[in-house]
Protein backbone atom coordinates (compact mmCIF):
# COMPACT_ATOMS: atom_id res chain seq x y z
CA UNK A 1 0.00 0.00 0.00
CA UNK A 2 2.88 2.43 0.82
CA UNK A 3 4.68 1.59 -1.97
CA UNK A 4 1.70 1.81 -4.60
CA UNK A 5 1.62 5.58 -2.89
CA UNK A 6 5.01 6.07 -3.55
CA UNK A 7 5.01 5.18 -7.03
CA UNK A 8 1.79 6.91 -7.69
CA UNK A 9 3.02 10.06 -6.00
CA UNK A 10 6.57 9.49 -8.13
CA UNK A 11 4.68 9.48 -11.36
CA UNK A 12 3.29 12.65 -10.42
CA UNK A 13 6.10 14.47 -9.87
CA UNK A 14 8.07 12.69 -12.82
CA UNK A 15 4.83 14.22 -15.00
CA UNK A 16 4.95 17.70 -13.63
CA UNK A 17 8.58 17.95 -15.09
CA UNK A 18 9.59 18.31 -11.27
CA UNK A 19 12.16 15.47 -11.45
CA UNK A 20 13.30 16.76 -7.24
CA UNK A 21 15.18 13.21 -6.67
CA UNK A 22 17.23 13.56 -9.64
CA UNK A 23 20.92 14.44 -9.90
CA UNK A 24 21.91 15.74 -13.48
CA UNK A 25 25.38 15.12 -13.56
CA UNK A 26 25.91 14.02 -17.10
CA UNK A 27 27.05 16.59 -19.49
CA UNK A 28 26.39 15.90 -23.53
CA UNK A 29 29.14 17.23 -24.70
CA UNK A 30 27.79 16.79 -28.45
CA UNK A 31 24.15 18.57 -27.48
CA UNK A 32 25.74 21.85 -25.68
CA UNK A 33 27.44 24.46 -26.81
CA UNK A 34 28.89 27.71 -25.97
CA UNK A 35 28.22 30.56 -28.18
CA UNK A 36 29.32 34.60 -27.82
CA UNK A 37 27.44 37.36 -29.85
CA UNK A 38 28.94 40.99 -30.54
CA UNK A 39 28.67 44.24 -32.33
CA UNK A 40 31.13 45.47 -35.50
CA UNK A 41 30.97 48.53 -36.58
CA UNK A 42 27.35 48.08 -35.61
CA UNK A 43 26.93 44.39 -37.36
CA UNK A 44 25.62 41.58 -35.07
CA UNK A 45 27.80 38.65 -35.16
CA UNK A 46 27.79 35.50 -33.31
CA UNK A 47 30.80 33.13 -32.74
CA UNK A 48 30.90 29.93 -30.86
CA UNK A 49 33.73 27.85 -28.58
CA UNK A 50 33.83 23.96 -30.24
CA UNK A 51 35.66 22.56 -27.29
CA UNK A 52 34.63 22.92 -23.47
CA UNK A 53 34.07 20.58 -20.44
CA UNK A 54 31.38 21.07 -17.96
CA UNK A 55 31.11 19.26 -14.87
CA UNK A 56 27.75 19.86 -12.96
CA UNK A 57 25.86 18.21 -10.62
CA UNK A 58 22.41 19.66 -9.90
CA UNK A 59 19.13 18.55 -8.14
CA UNK A 60 16.66 21.37 -8.45
CA UNK A 61 15.60 20.31 -4.99
CA UNK A 62 18.89 20.92 -3.48
CA UNK A 63 20.43 24.21 -4.79
CA UNK A 64 22.58 24.07 -1.91
CA UNK A 65 24.37 21.42 -3.47
CA UNK A 66 24.70 22.48 -6.51
CA UNK A 67 27.90 22.06 -8.45
CA UNK A 68 29.19 23.60 -11.90
CA UNK A 69 32.71 24.05 -13.50
CA UNK A 70 32.67 24.89 -17.51
CA UNK A 71 36.70 25.31 -18.44
CA UNK A 72 36.82 26.47 -22.61
CA UNK A 73 39.61 25.78 -24.29
CA UNK A 74 40.37 29.39 -25.67
CA UNK A 75 42.16 28.43 -28.92
CA UNK A 76 38.81 26.40 -30.13
CA UNK A 77 37.16 29.92 -30.96
CA UNK A 78 35.04 29.97 -34.19
CA UNK A 79 35.03 33.77 -34.58
CA UNK A 80 32.98 33.13 -38.32
CA UNK A 81 35.87 34.35 -40.05
CA UNK A 82 39.46 32.50 -40.33
CA UNK A 83 41.23 35.71 -40.49
CA UNK A 84 39.69 36.87 -36.69
CA UNK A 85 40.19 33.41 -35.41
CA UNK A 86 43.93 33.46 -35.67
CA UNK A 87 43.69 37.31 -34.60
CA UNK A 88 41.89 36.95 -31.25
CA UNK A 89 44.29 33.80 -30.50
CA UNK A 90 47.09 36.55 -29.77
CA UNK A 91 48.61 38.57 -27.35
CA UNK A 92 46.29 41.86 -27.52
CA UNK A 93 42.97 39.29 -27.17
CA UNK A 94 42.78 35.96 -25.10
CA UNK A 95 46.50 35.43 -25.20
CA UNK A 96 45.88 31.96 -26.03
CA UNK A 97 49.58 30.92 -25.05
CA UNK A 98 49.36 31.88 -21.87
CA UNK A 99 46.06 31.81 -20.48
CA UNK A 100 44.86 28.29 -22.95
CA UNK A 101 41.79 28.27 -20.44
CA UNK A 102 38.83 30.34 -19.88
CA UNK A 103 36.89 28.88 -17.04
CA UNK A 104 33.55 29.65 -14.86
CA UNK A 105 33.31 28.00 -11.04
CA UNK A 106 29.55 28.17 -9.88
CA UNK A 107 29.21 29.52 -6.48
CA UNK A 108 25.60 29.22 -5.95
CA UNK A 109 22.16 29.10 -7.81
CA UNK A 110 19.07 30.36 -6.20
CA UNK A 111 15.55 29.70 -7.82
CA UNK A 112 13.71 33.28 -8.87
CA UNK A 113 10.69 31.69 -10.56
CA UNK A 114 9.41 28.62 -11.81
CA UNK A 115 12.25 26.43 -13.86
CA UNK A 116 14.45 29.80 -13.50
CA UNK A 117 17.56 30.72 -11.37
CA UNK A 118 19.94 32.97 -10.78
CA UNK A 119 23.65 31.58 -11.03
CA UNK A 120 26.53 33.26 -9.63
CA UNK A 121 30.44 32.82 -9.73
CA UNK A 122 33.45 33.27 -10.93
CA UNK A 123 35.01 34.00 -13.89
CA UNK A 124 38.42 33.81 -15.29
CA UNK A 125 40.01 34.50 -18.70
CA UNK A 126 43.38 35.74 -19.30
CA UNK A 127 44.49 35.19 -15.68
CA UNK A 128 41.78 38.10 -14.61
CA UNK A 129 38.71 36.92 -12.47
CA UNK A 130 35.53 38.28 -11.75
CA UNK A 131 32.24 38.01 -10.24
CA UNK A 132 29.43 37.49 -12.33
CA UNK A 133 25.66 36.30 -12.32
CA UNK A 134 23.70 34.92 -15.02
CA UNK A 135 20.24 34.00 -15.15
CA UNK A 136 19.73 29.93 -15.99
CA UNK A 137 16.38 28.40 -17.14
CA UNK A 138 16.19 24.29 -16.41
CA UNK A 139 13.95 22.63 -18.07
CA UNK A 140 14.07 18.82 -16.95
CA UNK A 141 11.97 15.91 -19.07
CA UNK A 142 12.44 12.36 -17.63
CA UNK A 143 16.14 11.99 -16.74
CA UNK A 144 17.16 14.86 -19.73
CA UNK A 145 17.75 18.24 -18.24
CA UNK A 146 18.85 21.33 -20.03
CA UNK A 147 19.87 24.30 -18.97
CA UNK A 148 19.74 27.91 -20.88
CA UNK A 149 21.46 31.12 -19.95
CA UNK A 150 22.84 33.58 -21.28
CA UNK A 151 24.93 37.33 -20.10
CA UNK A 152 26.87 40.18 -20.67
CA UNK A 153 30.43 40.59 -20.28
CA UNK A 154 32.71 43.70 -21.00
CA UNK A 155 35.87 42.68 -22.60
CA UNK A 156 37.95 45.74 -21.44
CA UNK A 157 37.45 44.29 -18.27
CA UNK A 158 38.89 41.18 -19.33
CA UNK A 159 41.50 42.94 -21.28
CA UNK A 160 40.14 41.04 -24.43
CA UNK A 161 41.35 43.51 -27.29
CA UNK A 162 44.31 45.47 -26.37
CA UNK A 163 45.91 47.73 -27.74
CA UNK A 164 44.12 49.46 -30.87
CA UNK A 165 41.42 46.86 -30.45
CA UNK A 166 40.73 48.48 -27.24
CA UNK A 167 38.42 50.76 -29.52
CA UNK A 168 35.36 49.43 -28.62
CA UNK A 169 33.69 51.93 -31.62
CA UNK A 170 34.71 49.23 -34.00
CA UNK A 171 34.29 46.18 -31.65
CA UNK A 172 31.92 46.81 -28.97
CA UNK A 173 32.93 45.92 -25.35
CA UNK A 174 29.69 43.88 -24.61
CA UNK A 175 29.91 40.53 -25.39
CA UNK A 176 27.01 38.29 -24.67
CA UNK A 177 28.06 34.65 -23.80
CA UNK A 178 25.12 32.09 -23.90
CA UNK A 179 25.62 28.52 -22.71
CA UNK A 180 23.21 25.83 -23.77
CA UNK A 181 23.81 22.59 -21.48
CA UNK A 182 22.38 19.50 -21.57
CA UNK A 183 22.87 17.48 -18.44
CA UNK A 184 21.31 13.65 -17.84
CA UNK A 185 20.92 12.75 -14.73
CA UNK A 186 22.61 9.44 -13.17
CA UNK A 187 20.28 7.73 -10.75
CA UNK A 188 16.77 8.22 -9.62
CA UNK A 189 17.73 7.36 -6.01
CA UNK A 190 19.49 9.19 -3.71
CA UNK B 1 28.67 73.49 -81.99
CA UNK B 2 25.56 71.75 -81.24
CA UNK B 3 22.93 73.51 -79.73
CA UNK B 4 22.82 73.86 -75.97
CA UNK B 5 19.44 72.70 -75.64
CA UNK B 6 20.45 69.28 -76.08
CA UNK B 7 21.39 68.67 -72.27
CA UNK B 8 20.27 66.21 -69.76
CA UNK B 9 17.73 67.43 -67.03
CA UNK B 10 19.29 68.36 -63.84
CA UNK B 11 18.38 65.09 -61.90
CA UNK B 12 19.95 62.82 -64.46
CA UNK B 13 23.41 65.30 -64.36
CA UNK B 14 23.02 65.00 -60.22
CA UNK B 15 22.72 61.40 -60.73
CA UNK B 16 25.22 60.87 -62.64
CA UNK B 17 27.81 62.71 -61.11
CA UNK B 18 26.96 61.62 -57.55
CA UNK B 19 27.21 57.86 -58.84
CA UNK B 20 30.19 58.88 -60.33
CA UNK B 21 31.75 60.25 -57.03
CA UNK B 22 31.09 57.68 -55.15
CA UNK B 23 32.30 55.43 -57.13
CA UNK B 24 35.92 56.87 -57.50
CA UNK B 25 35.29 56.69 -53.48
CA UNK B 26 34.49 53.31 -53.48
CA UNK B 27 36.61 51.36 -56.06
CA UNK B 28 40.47 52.71 -54.66
CA UNK B 29 39.02 51.88 -51.19
CA UNK B 30 38.22 48.63 -52.24
CA UNK B 31 41.39 47.76 -53.60
CA UNK B 32 43.26 49.25 -50.32
CA UNK B 33 41.08 47.54 -47.62
CA UNK B 34 41.43 44.04 -49.69
CA UNK B 35 45.65 43.75 -48.82
CA UNK B 36 45.17 45.73 -45.34
CA UNK B 37 46.15 42.85 -41.96
CA UNK B 38 43.44 42.65 -39.71
CA UNK B 39 42.76 45.96 -37.58
CA UNK B 40 40.33 48.03 -36.36
CA UNK B 41 40.89 50.33 -39.48
CA UNK B 42 40.42 47.55 -41.81
CA UNK B 43 37.10 46.56 -40.24
CA UNK B 44 36.09 50.51 -40.59
CA UNK B 45 37.14 50.64 -44.03
CA UNK B 46 35.35 47.69 -44.96
CA UNK B 47 32.27 49.16 -43.65
CA UNK B 48 32.80 52.19 -45.20
CA UNK B 49 33.11 51.08 -48.18
CA UNK B 50 29.99 48.67 -47.80
CA UNK B 51 28.17 51.76 -46.92
CA UNK B 52 29.18 53.84 -49.64
CA UNK B 53 28.46 50.47 -52.34
CA UNK B 54 25.11 50.48 -50.63
CA UNK B 55 24.70 54.75 -51.65
CA UNK B 56 25.56 53.96 -55.10
CA UNK B 57 23.00 50.86 -55.40
CA UNK B 58 20.29 52.85 -54.11
CA UNK B 59 21.09 56.06 -56.69
CA UNK B 60 21.74 53.28 -59.24
CA UNK B 61 18.55 52.17 -59.16
CA UNK B 62 16.81 56.23 -58.84
CA UNK B 63 18.90 56.66 -62.01
CA UNK B 64 18.39 53.34 -64.12
CA UNK B 65 14.64 54.02 -62.89
CA UNK B 66 14.67 58.12 -64.56
CA UNK B 67 16.39 57.02 -67.94
CA UNK B 68 13.98 54.57 -68.21
CA UNK B 69 11.14 57.17 -68.44
CA UNK B 70 12.92 60.36 -69.50
CA UNK B 71 14.75 60.00 -73.11
CA UNK B 72 18.04 61.12 -72.96
CA UNK B 73 18.91 64.34 -75.43
CA UNK B 74 19.35 63.14 -78.92
CA UNK B 75 22.90 62.71 -80.14
CA UNK B 76 24.32 65.44 -82.36
CA UNK B 77 23.96 64.50 -86.01
CA UNK B 78 27.81 64.47 -86.91
CA UNK B 79 27.70 61.08 -84.85
CA UNK B 80 28.34 57.81 -87.24
CA UNK B 81 26.12 55.39 -86.63
CA UNK B 82 28.82 52.98 -85.22
CA UNK B 83 29.34 55.79 -82.36
CA UNK B 84 25.35 55.82 -81.79
CA UNK B 85 25.74 51.87 -81.04
CA UNK B 86 28.97 51.66 -79.10
CA UNK B 87 27.70 54.82 -77.01
CA UNK B 88 24.60 53.00 -76.26
CA UNK B 89 25.64 50.13 -75.88
CA UNK B 90 28.37 50.92 -73.10
CA UNK B 91 25.84 53.01 -71.52
CA UNK B 92 23.49 50.71 -71.00
CA UNK B 93 26.61 47.96 -69.77
CA UNK B 94 27.30 51.15 -67.24
CA UNK B 95 23.90 51.16 -65.94
CA UNK B 96 23.89 47.25 -65.57
CA UNK B 97 27.01 47.06 -64.06
CA UNK B 98 26.66 50.21 -60.84
CA UNK B 99 23.72 47.98 -60.09
CA UNK B 100 25.44 44.68 -60.16
CA UNK B 101 28.88 45.77 -58.84
CA UNK B 102 27.40 46.64 -55.35
CA UNK B 103 24.75 43.94 -55.75
CA UNK B 104 27.70 40.94 -56.31
CA UNK B 105 29.23 42.90 -53.25
CA UNK B 106 25.74 42.95 -50.72
CA UNK B 107 25.72 39.33 -51.88
CA UNK B 108 28.92 37.89 -51.10
CA UNK B 109 29.21 40.28 -47.62
CA UNK B 110 25.80 38.29 -46.49
CA UNK B 111 27.44 34.90 -48.12
CA UNK B 112 30.63 35.73 -45.66
CA UNK B 113 27.89 35.96 -42.88
CA UNK B 114 28.99 39.82 -42.44
CA UNK B 115 25.25 41.22 -42.41
CA UNK B 116 25.79 45.39 -44.17
CA UNK B 117 24.62 47.91 -41.63
CA UNK B 118 24.28 51.00 -43.35
CA UNK B 119 25.55 53.51 -42.26
CA UNK B 120 25.77 52.24 -39.12
CA UNK B 121 21.95 52.40 -38.48
CA UNK B 122 19.90 50.27 -41.18
CA UNK B 123 20.39 47.15 -41.01
CA UNK B 124 20.10 45.44 -44.54
CA UNK B 125 18.75 41.89 -44.82
CA UNK B 126 21.07 39.34 -45.60
CA UNK B 127 20.40 38.36 -49.37
CA UNK B 128 22.16 34.86 -48.91
CA UNK B 129 22.45 32.34 -46.01
CA UNK B 130 26.07 31.97 -44.55
CA UNK B 131 27.83 30.19 -46.86
CA UNK B 132 31.92 30.20 -46.46
CA UNK B 133 32.18 28.92 -50.48
CA UNK B 134 29.69 30.45 -52.25
CA UNK B 135 31.33 33.87 -50.26
CA UNK B 136 34.90 33.08 -51.73
CA UNK B 137 33.07 32.70 -54.77
CA UNK B 138 31.37 36.09 -54.78
CA UNK B 139 34.30 37.78 -53.73
CA UNK B 140 35.74 36.89 -57.36
CA UNK B 141 32.53 37.96 -59.11
CA UNK B 142 32.90 40.94 -57.29
CA UNK B 143 36.37 41.16 -58.44
CA UNK B 144 35.68 40.45 -61.86
CA UNK B 145 32.85 42.61 -62.25
CA UNK B 146 34.84 46.06 -60.40
CA UNK B 147 37.40 44.84 -63.51
CA UNK B 148 34.48 45.06 -66.02
CA UNK B 149 33.44 48.53 -64.16
CA UNK B 150 37.02 50.24 -64.22
CA UNK B 151 37.77 49.18 -68.20
CA UNK B 152 34.18 50.87 -69.24
CA UNK B 153 34.90 53.66 -66.92
CA UNK B 154 38.06 54.23 -68.56
CA UNK B 155 36.59 53.38 -72.17
CA UNK B 156 33.74 55.61 -70.99
CA UNK B 157 36.05 58.37 -70.07
CA UNK B 158 38.32 58.27 -73.48
CA UNK B 159 35.68 58.53 -75.65
CA UNK B 160 34.28 62.05 -73.59
CA UNK B 161 38.25 62.79 -74.07
CA UNK B 162 38.20 62.13 -77.53
CA UNK B 163 34.57 63.83 -78.12
CA UNK B 164 36.13 67.16 -76.86
CA UNK B 165 39.61 67.58 -78.21
CA UNK B 166 39.67 65.46 -81.46
CA UNK B 167 36.01 65.25 -82.82
CA UNK B 168 34.98 68.78 -80.84
CA UNK B 169 31.54 68.11 -80.50
CA UNK B 170 31.52 68.53 -76.99
CA UNK B 171 29.38 65.72 -75.69
CA UNK B 172 30.31 66.58 -72.50
CA UNK B 173 28.39 69.85 -72.09
CA UNK B 174 25.10 67.46 -71.95
CA UNK B 175 25.93 66.18 -68.87
CA UNK B 176 27.86 69.06 -67.20
CA UNK B 177 25.70 71.74 -64.69
CA UNK B 178 24.38 74.88 -66.96
CA UNK B 179 27.32 77.64 -66.04
CA UNK B 180 30.20 75.32 -66.18
CA UNK B 181 30.55 75.11 -69.57
CA UNK B 182 31.68 78.02 -70.99
C1 LIG C 1 29.95 51.04 -56.49
C2 LIG C 1 30.03 50.07 -55.68
C3 LIG C 1 31.26 49.28 -55.41
C4 LIG C 1 32.51 49.31 -55.99
C5 LIG C 1 32.99 50.21 -57.13
C6 LIG C 1 33.30 48.31 -55.32
C7 LIG C 1 34.62 48.05 -55.63
C8 LIG C 1 35.40 47.12 -54.99
C9 LIG C 1 36.77 46.80 -55.33
C10 LIG C 1 37.56 47.42 -56.48
C11 LIG C 1 37.19 45.85 -54.48
C12 LIG C 1 38.55 45.19 -54.43
C13 LIG C 1 38.49 43.84 -55.06
C14 LIG C 1 39.79 43.11 -54.90
O1 LIG C 1 40.85 43.76 -54.84
O2 LIG C 1 39.73 41.89 -54.81
C15 LIG C 1 36.11 45.57 -53.57
C16 LIG C 1 36.18 44.66 -52.53
C17 LIG C 1 35.13 44.43 -51.64
N1 LIG C 1 33.86 44.96 -51.70
FE1 LIG C 1 33.20 46.28 -53.04
N2 LIG C 1 32.55 47.69 -54.36
C18 LIG C 1 31.30 48.25 -54.39
C19 LIG C 1 30.23 47.91 -53.57
C20 LIG C 1 30.27 47.03 -52.51
C21 LIG C 1 29.17 46.72 -51.64
C22 LIG C 1 27.78 47.31 -51.74
C23 LIG C 1 29.63 45.81 -50.73
C24 LIG C 1 28.91 45.15 -49.59
C25 LIG C 1 27.77 45.47 -49.10
C26 LIG C 1 31.01 45.55 -51.04
C27 LIG C 1 31.83 44.71 -50.32
C28 LIG C 1 33.14 44.46 -50.64
C29 LIG C 1 33.98 43.59 -49.86
C30 LIG C 1 33.59 42.83 -48.59
C31 LIG C 1 35.23 43.56 -50.49
C32 LIG C 1 36.46 42.77 -50.08
C33 LIG C 1 36.46 41.44 -50.73
C34 LIG C 1 37.45 40.53 -50.08
O3 LIG C 1 37.91 40.84 -49.01
O4 LIG C 1 37.72 39.50 -50.70
N3 LIG C 1 31.38 46.31 -52.14
N4 LIG C 1 35.03 46.34 -53.90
Amino acid sequence: MIRMRMMVMTGLLLLGGQATALEFKQVSATESSVTFAYKQMGVPLEGKFNQFTAQISFDPARLNLAQARIDIGVSSIDTGSAEADEEVLGKLWFNAKSHPVASFVASGIRAVGANRYEATGRLSIKGKTLDISAPVTFQASGTRGVFDGSFTLKRLDYAIGEGAWADVSTVANDIQIRFHLVVNATSGKK
Amino acid sequence: MSPLSARYDNIAITLHWLVALLIFAAFPLGVYMHDLPLSPTKLQLYSYHKWLGITVLMLAVVRALWRSTHTPPPLPATLQRWEHVVSHLTHMALYALILAVPLSGWLMSSAKGFQTVWFGVLPLPDLLGKDKELGELLALVHQGLNLALFLLVAMHIAAVIKHRFIDRDDILARMLPKGINK
